[in-house]
Protein backbone atom coordinates (compact mmCIF):
# COMPACT_ATOMS: atom_id res chain seq x y z
CA UNK A 1 0.00 0.00 0.00
CA UNK A 2 1.62 3.03 -0.87
CA UNK A 3 0.25 6.17 0.76
CA UNK A 4 -1.89 8.81 -1.43
CA UNK A 5 -2.16 6.43 -4.32
CA UNK A 6 -3.80 2.86 -3.66
CA UNK A 7 -6.59 4.44 -1.45
CA UNK A 8 -7.41 6.49 -4.87
CA UNK A 9 -7.97 3.26 -6.22
CA UNK A 10 -10.86 1.57 -4.79
CA UNK A 11 -13.24 0.21 -6.80
CA UNK A 12 -16.59 0.24 -4.61
CA UNK A 13 -15.78 4.09 -4.48
CA UNK A 14 -15.30 4.30 -8.36
CA UNK A 15 -18.26 2.31 -9.25
CA UNK A 16 -20.06 4.46 -6.41
CA UNK A 17 -18.93 8.37 -8.91
CA UNK A 18 -20.11 6.37 -12.32
CA UNK A 19 -23.80 5.78 -10.90
CA UNK A 20 -23.57 9.41 -9.85
CA UNK A 21 -22.40 10.35 -13.40
CA UNK A 22 -24.63 8.07 -14.73
CA UNK A 23 -27.59 9.57 -12.78
CA UNK A 24 -26.87 13.38 -13.41
CA UNK A 25 -25.58 13.20 -17.06
CA UNK A 26 -28.10 14.50 -20.01
CA UNK A 27 -26.19 17.00 -21.71
CA UNK A 28 -23.79 16.01 -24.63
CA UNK A 29 -20.12 16.51 -22.96
CA UNK A 30 -16.88 16.90 -24.74
CA UNK A 31 -14.32 17.26 -21.98
CA UNK A 32 -10.48 17.75 -22.91
CA UNK A 33 -7.75 16.52 -21.26
CA UNK A 34 -4.52 18.48 -21.18
CA UNK A 35 -2.16 16.55 -19.79
CA UNK A 36 -0.41 13.04 -20.79
CA UNK A 37 -0.59 11.43 -17.83
CA UNK A 38 -4.06 11.86 -17.26
CA UNK A 39 -4.17 10.65 -21.24
CA UNK A 40 -2.29 7.52 -19.73
CA UNK A 41 -4.09 6.84 -16.63
CA UNK A 42 -7.56 7.58 -18.47
CA UNK A 43 -6.86 4.73 -21.20
CA UNK A 44 -5.39 2.11 -18.36
CA UNK A 45 -8.12 2.29 -16.07
CA UNK A 46 -11.05 1.84 -18.59
CA UNK A 47 -12.78 5.40 -18.22
CA UNK A 48 -13.28 6.13 -22.07
CA UNK A 49 -15.59 3.48 -21.70
CA UNK A 50 -16.88 3.15 -18.70
CA UNK A 51 -18.52 6.74 -19.15
CA UNK A 52 -22.31 7.30 -20.51
CA UNK A 53 -22.38 8.04 -24.17
CA UNK A 54 -22.69 11.52 -24.21
CA UNK A 55 -19.51 12.34 -21.97
CA UNK A 56 -16.40 11.76 -24.81
CA UNK A 57 -12.85 12.27 -23.65
CA UNK A 58 -10.95 14.24 -26.29
CA UNK A 59 -6.45 13.79 -25.31
CA UNK A 60 -5.28 17.32 -26.14
CA UNK A 61 -1.61 18.98 -26.94
CA UNK A 62 -0.30 17.54 -22.40
CA UNK A 63 2.48 15.57 -23.83
CA UNK A 64 5.49 17.84 -23.93
CA UNK A 65 7.18 15.29 -25.77
CA UNK A 66 4.70 15.18 -28.27
CA UNK A 67 3.99 19.27 -28.56
CA UNK A 68 8.28 19.73 -29.01
CA UNK A 69 8.36 20.87 -33.05
CA UNK A 70 10.33 18.79 -35.32
CA UNK A 71 12.42 22.68 -35.87
CA UNK A 72 13.19 22.23 -32.35
CA UNK A 73 14.69 18.56 -32.29
CA UNK A 74 16.57 19.28 -35.41
CA UNK A 75 18.41 22.51 -33.48
CA UNK A 76 19.27 19.72 -30.58
CA UNK A 77 20.36 17.60 -33.38
CA UNK A 78 22.44 20.32 -34.98
CA UNK A 79 24.18 20.56 -31.31
CA UNK A 80 24.86 17.58 -31.01
CA UNK A 81 26.94 17.38 -34.08
CA UNK A 82 29.18 19.79 -33.05
CA UNK A 83 32.89 18.81 -31.58
CA UNK A 84 32.95 18.07 -27.76
CA UNK A 85 29.39 18.01 -26.95
CA UNK A 86 27.57 16.30 -24.43
CA UNK A 87 23.96 16.11 -24.96
CA UNK A 88 21.89 15.42 -21.89
CA UNK A 89 18.02 15.23 -21.54
CA UNK A 90 15.29 13.45 -19.83
CA UNK A 91 14.42 9.71 -21.62
CA UNK A 92 11.43 10.86 -23.00
CA UNK A 93 13.34 12.52 -25.27
CA UNK A 94 15.49 10.07 -26.92
CA UNK A 95 13.31 8.46 -29.61
CA UNK A 96 11.31 11.65 -30.53
CA UNK A 97 12.56 11.79 -34.41
CA UNK A 98 13.23 14.94 -35.68
CA UNK A 99 12.87 15.68 -39.35
CA UNK A 100 15.73 13.28 -39.99
CA UNK A 101 17.34 11.73 -37.29
CA UNK A 102 16.49 11.36 -33.50
CA UNK A 103 18.91 11.27 -30.26
CA UNK A 104 18.65 7.86 -29.82
CA UNK A 105 19.66 7.41 -33.51
CA UNK A 106 22.79 9.58 -33.41
CA UNK A 107 23.95 8.01 -30.23
CA UNK A 108 23.77 4.47 -31.40
CA UNK A 109 25.94 6.42 -34.17
CA UNK A 110 28.72 7.23 -31.22
CA UNK A 111 27.01 10.25 -30.21
CA UNK A 112 27.51 11.77 -26.35
CA UNK A 113 23.62 11.55 -25.56
CA UNK A 114 23.03 10.72 -21.54
CA UNK A 115 19.80 10.69 -19.84
CA UNK A 116 19.54 12.02 -16.63
CA UNK A 117 16.88 11.95 -14.04
CA UNK A 118 17.50 15.64 -12.66
CA UNK A 119 18.87 18.45 -13.87
CA UNK A 120 21.05 18.19 -10.96
CA UNK A 121 22.63 14.90 -12.86
CA UNK A 122 23.80 17.02 -15.67
CA UNK A 123 25.17 19.43 -13.64
CA UNK A 124 27.15 16.91 -12.19
CA UNK A 125 28.02 15.48 -15.61
CA UNK A 126 29.32 19.32 -16.62
CA UNK A 127 31.28 19.29 -13.63
CA UNK A 128 33.07 16.07 -14.47
CA UNK A 129 33.84 16.72 -18.02
CA UNK A 130 35.10 20.47 -17.50
CA UNK A 131 37.03 19.45 -21.15
CA UNK A 132 33.61 19.26 -22.67
CA UNK A 133 30.43 21.67 -23.25
CA UNK A 134 27.01 19.86 -21.79
CA UNK A 135 23.99 21.46 -23.22
CA UNK A 136 20.48 19.91 -21.55
CA UNK A 137 17.74 19.36 -24.08
CA UNK A 138 14.72 21.58 -21.97
CA UNK A 139 11.57 20.58 -23.01
CA UNK A 140 8.70 20.63 -20.21
CA UNK A 141 5.75 22.29 -18.94
CA UNK A 142 5.46 24.47 -16.02
CA UNK A 143 6.01 21.22 -14.34
CA UNK A 144 8.78 20.98 -14.98
CA UNK A 145 10.84 24.54 -16.07
CA UNK A 146 11.34 25.77 -12.49
CA UNK A 147 13.67 22.49 -11.95
CA UNK A 148 15.69 23.29 -15.32
CA UNK A 149 15.77 27.31 -13.80
CA UNK A 150 17.25 26.04 -10.53
CA UNK A 151 19.79 24.41 -12.64
CA UNK A 152 20.78 27.14 -14.28
CA UNK A 153 21.31 28.84 -11.18
CA UNK A 154 22.90 26.71 -8.99
CA UNK A 155 25.28 26.34 -12.11
CA UNK A 156 26.35 30.47 -11.69
CA UNK A 157 26.65 29.98 -8.96
CA UNK A 158 29.09 27.36 -8.97
CA UNK A 159 30.87 29.01 -11.58
CA UNK A 160 30.24 25.82 -14.31
CA UNK A 161 30.64 27.45 -17.11
CA UNK A 162 30.55 23.83 -19.33
CA UNK A 163 27.00 24.20 -18.64
CA UNK A 164 23.57 25.24 -21.14
CA UNK A 165 20.20 24.68 -21.61
CA UNK A 166 18.70 24.53 -25.30
CA UNK A 167 15.09 25.17 -24.24
CA UNK A 168 11.72 24.29 -25.92
CA UNK A 169 9.62 24.93 -23.01
CA UNK A 170 6.34 25.79 -23.17
CA UNK A 171 3.30 26.93 -20.70
CA UNK A 172 -0.51 25.28 -20.46
CA UNK A 173 -3.07 28.07 -20.10
CA UNK A 174 -2.12 29.96 -23.57
CA UNK A 175 -2.28 26.58 -25.51
CA UNK A 176 -5.93 26.14 -24.34
CA UNK A 177 -6.70 30.01 -25.60
CA UNK A 178 -4.86 29.26 -28.74
CA UNK A 179 -7.22 25.80 -28.90
CA UNK A 180 -10.68 27.68 -28.21
CA UNK A 181 -9.89 30.40 -30.36
CA UNK A 182 -8.92 28.13 -33.03
CA UNK A 183 -13.06 26.84 -32.25
CA UNK A 184 -12.41 23.05 -34.39
CA UNK A 185 -12.86 21.26 -31.30
CA UNK A 186 -16.96 21.20 -29.65
CA UNK A 187 -16.05 21.56 -26.10
CA UNK A 188 -17.69 21.86 -22.68
CA UNK A 189 -14.75 21.34 -20.36
CA UNK A 190 -11.68 21.19 -19.58
CA UNK A 191 -9.81 18.27 -17.44
CA UNK A 192 -6.94 20.67 -16.34
CA UNK A 193 -3.28 19.00 -15.62
CA UNK A 194 -3.07 18.78 -11.87
CA UNK A 195 0.93 18.70 -11.26
CA UNK A 196 1.41 21.86 -14.04
CA UNK A 197 -1.51 23.31 -11.36
CA UNK A 198 0.70 22.19 -8.45
CA UNK A 199 3.38 25.09 -9.85
CA UNK A 200 1.09 27.54 -11.08
CA UNK A 201 -1.64 27.54 -8.97
CA UNK A 202 -5.48 27.70 -9.92
CA UNK A 203 -5.87 31.44 -10.95
CA UNK A 204 -4.15 31.03 -14.03
CA UNK A 205 -7.32 29.22 -15.84
CA UNK A 206 -9.79 31.73 -14.55
CA UNK A 207 -10.06 33.41 -17.94
CA UNK A 208 -11.11 30.29 -19.40
CA UNK A 209 -13.77 29.57 -17.04
CA UNK A 210 -14.84 33.45 -17.65
CA UNK A 211 -14.50 34.82 -21.25
CA UNK A 212 -14.84 31.49 -22.76
CA UNK A 213 -17.68 30.08 -20.34
CA UNK A 214 -16.06 26.35 -20.13
CA UNK A 215 -15.84 24.80 -16.83
CA UNK A 216 -12.10 23.71 -15.73
CA UNK A 217 -11.44 20.98 -13.12
CA UNK A 218 -7.99 20.38 -12.02
CA UNK A 219 -7.71 17.07 -11.60
CA UNK A 220 -5.67 14.28 -9.69
CA UNK A 221 -4.20 11.07 -11.64
CA UNK A 222 -5.44 7.62 -9.87
CA UNK A 223 -8.70 6.77 -10.99
CA UNK A 224 -10.94 8.40 -8.09
CA UNK A 225 -9.50 11.31 -8.68
CA UNK A 226 -9.91 11.29 -12.49
CA UNK A 227 -13.68 10.09 -12.00
CA UNK A 228 -14.32 12.26 -9.21
CA UNK A 229 -13.10 15.42 -11.47
CA UNK A 230 -15.42 14.25 -14.63
CA UNK A 231 -18.13 14.40 -11.99
CA UNK A 232 -17.63 17.36 -11.03
CA UNK A 233 -17.32 19.09 -14.74
CA UNK A 234 -20.44 17.15 -15.76
CA UNK A 235 -22.37 19.24 -12.62
CA UNK A 236 -21.06 22.27 -14.13
CA UNK A 237 -22.33 21.59 -17.22
CA UNK A 238 -25.95 20.40 -15.98
CA UNK A 239 -26.02 23.56 -13.86
CA UNK A 240 -24.92 25.69 -16.92
CA UNK A 241 -21.80 27.09 -14.67
CA UNK A 242 -18.46 27.67 -15.97
CA UNK A 243 -15.89 27.93 -12.98
CA UNK A 244 -12.15 26.89 -12.39
CA UNK A 245 -12.67 23.90 -9.88
CA UNK A 246 -9.74 22.03 -8.13
CA UNK A 247 -11.08 18.46 -7.38
CA UNK A 248 -6.93 17.50 -6.81
CA UNK A 249 -6.82 19.57 -3.06
CA UNK A 250 -4.23 17.63 -2.08
CA UNK A 251 -1.27 19.09 -4.39
CA UNK A 252 -3.20 22.45 -5.74
CA UNK A 253 -3.44 25.48 -3.69
CA UNK A 254 -4.82 28.59 -6.16
CA UNK A 255 -1.32 29.99 -5.84
CA UNK A 256 0.58 26.73 -6.65
CA UNK A 257 4.11 26.73 -5.78
CA UNK A 258 5.37 30.52 -5.23
CA UNK A 259 8.79 29.53 -4.50
CA UNK A 260 8.91 27.52 -7.76
CA UNK A 261 7.31 29.93 -9.70
CA UNK A 262 9.62 32.61 -8.54
CA UNK A 263 12.47 30.45 -9.66
CA UNK A 264 11.10 29.72 -12.75
CA UNK A 265 10.62 33.77 -13.35
CA UNK A 266 13.79 34.50 -11.99
CA UNK A 267 15.80 32.42 -15.14
CA UNK A 268 13.19 32.15 -18.09
CA UNK A 269 10.78 35.76 -19.12
CA UNK A 270 7.68 34.91 -21.56
CA UNK A 271 8.09 34.41 -24.64
CA UNK A 272 6.33 32.99 -28.37
CA UNK A 273 6.40 29.14 -28.82
CA UNK A 274 6.50 26.55 -31.79
CA UNK A 275 3.69 23.85 -30.72
CA UNK A 276 2.88 20.50 -33.16
CA UNK A 277 0.28 20.57 -34.84
CA UNK A 278 -0.64 24.44 -33.29
CA UNK A 279 1.83 26.06 -34.77
CA UNK A 280 3.30 29.00 -33.16
CA UNK A 281 1.16 30.28 -29.89
CA UNK A 282 1.98 34.08 -28.52
CA UNK A 283 3.45 34.11 -24.86
CA UNK A 284 3.33 30.18 -24.82
CA UNK A 285 6.75 29.47 -24.53
CA UNK A 286 9.55 30.78 -22.02
CA UNK A 287 12.72 31.94 -23.42
CA UNK A 288 16.11 32.63 -20.92
CA UNK A 289 16.79 36.05 -19.50
CA UNK A 290 19.24 38.17 -21.05
CA UNK A 291 21.30 37.75 -17.41
CA UNK A 292 21.57 33.79 -17.83
CA UNK A 293 22.74 34.25 -21.26
CA UNK A 294 25.66 32.34 -20.88
CA UNK A 295 24.13 29.24 -19.93
CA UNK A 296 21.30 29.79 -23.09
CA UNK A 297 22.72 27.15 -25.77
CA UNK A 298 20.11 29.37 -28.68
CA UNK A 299 23.18 31.85 -27.96
CA UNK A 300 26.22 30.15 -27.50
CA UNK A 301 26.26 28.20 -30.53
CA UNK A 302 24.31 30.85 -32.58
CA UNK A 303 25.74 29.45 -36.05
CA UNK A 304 24.68 25.95 -35.94
CA UNK A 305 23.14 24.88 -39.37
CA UNK A 306 19.88 23.48 -39.41
CA UNK A 307 18.44 21.71 -42.06
CA UNK A 308 14.91 22.09 -43.50
CA UNK A 309 12.40 21.09 -41.45
CA UNK A 310 10.57 18.15 -42.61
CA UNK A 311 7.06 16.85 -41.41
CA UNK A 312 6.67 13.08 -41.77
CA UNK A 313 3.92 11.96 -44.81
CA UNK A 314 1.05 10.92 -43.17
CA UNK A 315 1.37 11.34 -39.95
CA UNK A 316 -1.22 13.38 -37.94
CA UNK A 317 0.15 13.92 -34.85
CA UNK A 318 -1.03 17.47 -35.05
CA UNK A 319 -4.47 16.75 -35.92
CA UNK A 320 -4.26 14.12 -32.72
CA UNK A 321 -2.74 17.02 -30.71
CA UNK A 322 -5.58 19.64 -31.46
CA UNK A 323 -7.95 17.01 -30.81
CA UNK A 324 -9.44 16.87 -34.38
CA UNK A 325 -9.00 13.37 -34.62
CA UNK A 326 -9.28 10.34 -32.17
CA UNK A 327 -5.36 8.22 -32.43
CA UNK A 328 -7.22 5.35 -34.53
CA UNK A 329 -8.34 7.59 -37.09
CA UNK A 330 -4.74 7.89 -38.58
CA UNK A 331 -4.48 6.06 -41.41
CA UNK A 332 -0.71 4.83 -39.97
CA UNK A 333 -2.33 4.30 -36.25
CA UNK A 334 -1.53 0.86 -35.08
CA UNK A 335 -0.56 -0.63 -39.24
CA UNK A 336 2.77 1.33 -39.82
CA UNK A 337 2.98 3.27 -36.41
CA UNK A 338 3.60 1.20 -33.39
CA UNK A 339 5.22 1.70 -30.67
CA UNK A 340 8.02 -0.48 -31.75
CA UNK A 341 8.29 1.56 -34.92
CA UNK A 342 6.97 5.03 -34.28
CA UNK A 343 6.49 7.40 -37.01
CA UNK A 344 5.11 10.13 -34.94
CA UNK A 345 5.91 11.78 -31.46
CA UNK A 346 2.45 10.86 -30.16
CA UNK A 347 2.98 7.05 -30.53
CA UNK A 348 6.76 7.36 -29.50
CA UNK A 349 6.20 9.51 -26.09
CA UNK A 350 4.70 6.96 -23.56
CA UNK A 351 2.62 9.82 -22.67
CA UNK A 352 1.74 9.95 -25.93
CA UNK A 353 -2.26 9.96 -26.85
CA UNK A 354 -1.42 7.79 -29.87
CA UNK A 355 0.78 5.17 -27.71
CA UNK A 356 -2.00 5.36 -24.71
CA UNK A 357 -4.69 4.39 -27.15
CA UNK A 358 -2.75 1.60 -28.95
CA UNK A 359 -1.24 -0.12 -25.66
CA UNK A 360 -4.63 0.18 -23.30
CA UNK A 361 -7.60 1.20 -25.38
CA UNK A 362 -7.80 -1.98 -27.71
CA UNK A 363 -11.71 -2.11 -28.62
CA UNK A 364 -11.63 1.76 -29.34
CA UNK A 365 -9.73 0.62 -32.87
CA UNK A 366 -12.25 -1.56 -34.24
CA UNK B 1 6.28 13.63 -18.22
CA UNK B 2 4.94 16.20 -15.65
CA UNK B 3 4.52 12.90 -13.59
CA UNK B 4 4.93 12.93 -9.66
CA UNK B 5 5.14 10.99 -7.41
CA UNK B 6 4.02 10.85 -3.23
CA UNK B 7 7.07 9.90 -0.99
CA UNK B 8 7.52 10.47 2.37
CA UNK B 9 10.59 12.92 3.72
CA UNK B 10 12.72 10.44 6.15
CA UNK B 11 15.46 12.68 6.74
CA UNK B 12 16.33 16.16 6.18
CA UNK B 13 20.16 18.12 5.96
CA UNK B 14 18.95 21.64 4.59
CA UNK B 15 17.35 21.62 1.55
CA UNK B 16 18.76 17.85 0.65
CA UNK B 17 16.23 15.11 2.08
CA UNK B 18 15.86 11.58 1.55
CA UNK B 19 12.19 10.83 0.48
CA UNK B 20 11.02 7.46 0.89
CA UNK B 21 9.33 6.68 -2.79
CA UNK B 22 7.64 3.52 -3.11
CA UNK B 23 10.13 1.89 -0.73
CA UNK B 24 13.43 3.30 -2.60
CA UNK B 25 14.78 6.63 -0.85
CA UNK B 26 16.05 9.33 -3.00
CA UNK B 27 17.72 12.34 -2.62
CA UNK B 28 15.33 14.70 -3.03
CA UNK B 29 16.04 18.60 -3.23
CA UNK B 30 13.76 20.45 -1.21
CA UNK B 31 14.59 23.88 -2.78
CA UNK B 32 10.71 24.38 -3.67
CA UNK B 33 9.61 23.35 -0.75
CA UNK B 34 11.77 24.51 2.09
CA UNK B 35 9.35 23.77 4.89
CA UNK B 36 9.34 20.21 4.29
CA UNK B 37 9.13 18.34 7.26
CA UNK B 38 10.68 14.74 8.27
CA UNK B 39 7.56 12.53 8.12
CA UNK B 40 5.53 14.81 5.50
CA UNK B 41 4.28 13.52 2.36
CA UNK B 42 5.91 15.38 -0.97
CA UNK B 43 5.30 15.03 -4.50
CA UNK B 44 8.49 14.56 -5.79
CA UNK B 45 9.32 15.60 -9.99
CA UNK B 46 12.63 14.67 -11.42
CA UNK B 47 14.62 15.33 -8.40
CA UNK B 48 12.37 17.68 -6.86
CA UNK B 49 10.27 18.31 -4.22
CA UNK B 50 7.41 20.40 -5.74
CA UNK B 51 4.36 20.34 -3.31
CA UNK B 52 3.71 19.02 -0.05
CA UNK B 53 0.88 16.52 0.13
CA UNK B 54 -2.01 18.22 2.02
CA UNK B 55 -2.86 15.72 4.44
CA UNK B 56 -6.26 16.96 5.99
CA UNK B 57 -7.37 17.70 2.05
CA UNK B 58 -6.71 14.19 1.23
CA UNK B 59 -8.70 13.31 4.43
CA UNK B 60 -11.40 14.92 3.43
CA UNK B 61 -11.86 13.65 -0.09
CA UNK B 62 -11.65 10.14 0.61
CA UNK B 63 -14.02 10.86 3.44
CA UNK B 64 -16.57 13.08 1.08
CA UNK B 65 -16.38 9.87 -1.14
CA UNK B 66 -17.29 7.53 0.99
CA UNK B 67 -20.15 9.39 2.28
CA UNK B 68 -21.21 9.89 -1.16
CA UNK B 69 -21.09 6.06 -2.00
CA UNK B 70 -22.72 4.63 0.75
CA UNK B 71 -25.38 7.00 0.81
CA UNK B 72 -28.35 7.42 -1.86
CA UNK B 73 -27.66 8.57 -5.35
CA UNK B 74 -28.39 12.03 -5.89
Amino acid sequence: MVRFLSEYRDKDLAQGILKRIEKISKKPANFMEVCGTHTVAISKNGIRHALPENVQLISGPGCPVCVTANVDIDKMLAVLSLPDVIVTTFGDMMKVPGSYSSLSKERAKGADVRVVYSTLDAIEIAKNNPEKKVVFFGVGFETTTPTIAESIIEAKEKNIKNYSILGAHKVVPPAMKALLDLGEVDLHGFLCPGHVSMVIGSKPYEFIARDYHIPCVIAGFEPLDILESIYMLIKQVEDGRSEVEVQYKRAVKPDGNPVAVGVMNQVFEPADADWRGIGVIPGSGLKIRDEYADFDAARLFPDIEVPPTREHKGCRCGDVLRGLIFPYECALFGKVCTPTEPVGPCMVSSEGSCAAYYRYDERVKA
Amino acid sequence: MCLSVPGKVVEKKGLAADVDVGGTIRKISLKFVPEAKVGEYVLVHTGFAMQIVDEEEANEMMKLLKELTDGPVS
